[in-house]
């Protein structure tokens, strides 16, 4: 079993390399699937199926069609692509990959001086999680009920497409 | 069932985590940024599923469930701000978008 992580792993990386290089949004949002699923299958070795199940449903499932329905929207071509191409230049990732292998230098330093704690693997089951999530937890259900809510009533206001006002006179003398 | 240390499982996320910040210092476009974002916050979320298995409890995974609730609401919001900001600036360019007033 200790294979199946590291292969999942080494495509999980490979896929989100693929993602933050790619031009084309839906090709980009198709290898975040991949890694996404890769995730999944990491969560399953680990011992947390019910967390598996809910990555590919929610975060494979209906979080990446809602981005694959805005793409749509969007309708972008060949266009956004030579834009993209424009804007990629080599120059542009030399400052923020080197920052940002800085800071992966100093966690992998502090990671690999760790005391190499073993993980087991124990399947935690649905029941155990559910248990915890709605006796010890159930203060963040409810405060997380409370954020789908302003979630829903933000993207319904900002979604919804403004009509033009005029004012009555200005509109009969645009008329004429 | 499987003998990793939880210091492999957390590199990976670390990893994931800073492939995720140099697709948001590096990307102009906003669906770019904000797939960059889900990333990270993807990486946290497997950090804490990592950090639950060592001790076989359920509150890593009772936390994924939260950042998963979150994420859903960020994305939601998200989308309807990139999809306001394409028709009033005509571009993804989050440059474009730099004015408070404008």
């Amino acid at each position: 079993m200790d294979i199946t992580f590291y292969i999942a792993a080494a495509v999980a990386i490979l896929s989100t390399i693929m993602v933050i290089t790619r031009l084309n949004a839906v090709h980009a949002l198709l290898y975040l699937i991949v890694s996404l699923l890769a995730v999944a299958v990491i969560f399953y070795v680990l011992g947390a199926p019910f967390i598996a199940a809910l990555e590919v449903i929610i975060y494979a499932g209906a979080i990446m069609v809602l981005f694959i329905f805005v793409v749509m929207m969007l309708n972008l071509g060949d266009k956004s692509v030579q834009q993209e191409k424009q804007w990629l230049s080599a120059g542009a990732w030399v400052g923020p990959a080197i920052l940002s292998l800085i800071l992966l230098g100093e966690f992998l330093y502090v990671m690999l001086a760790g005391s190499g704690q073993p993980v087991e693997g124990v399947v935690v089951s649905p029941q155990k999680v559910g248990v915890s999530l709605f006796s010890t937890y159930l203060l963040g259900v409810e405060l997380s009920a409370m954020l789908l809510l302003a979630g829903i009533i933000g993207a319904y206001h900002l979604g919804r497409r403004k009509k033009p006002v005029y004012h009555r006179f200005l509109q009969e003398e645009g008329g004429k | 069932m499987i003998h990793i240390s939880m210091e492999t499982g957390l590199i990976l996320a670390g990893i994931l985590f800073s492939l995720g910040l140099l697709g948001v210092l590096v990307r102009r476009n906003v669906i770019f940024v904000l797939m960059s974002i889900e990333i990270m916050l993807n990486a946290a979320g497997l950090a804490f599923v990592v950090a639950g298995a060592r001790w076989g409890q359920a509150d890593g995974q009772v936390m994924f469930i939260f950042i998963l609730t979150m994420a859903a609401a960020e994305v939601s919001v998200g989308l309807a701000l990139i999809l306001q900001i394409y028709h009033h600036f005509k571009t993804l360019d989050s440059d474009a978008a730099s004015k408070m007033k404008g």
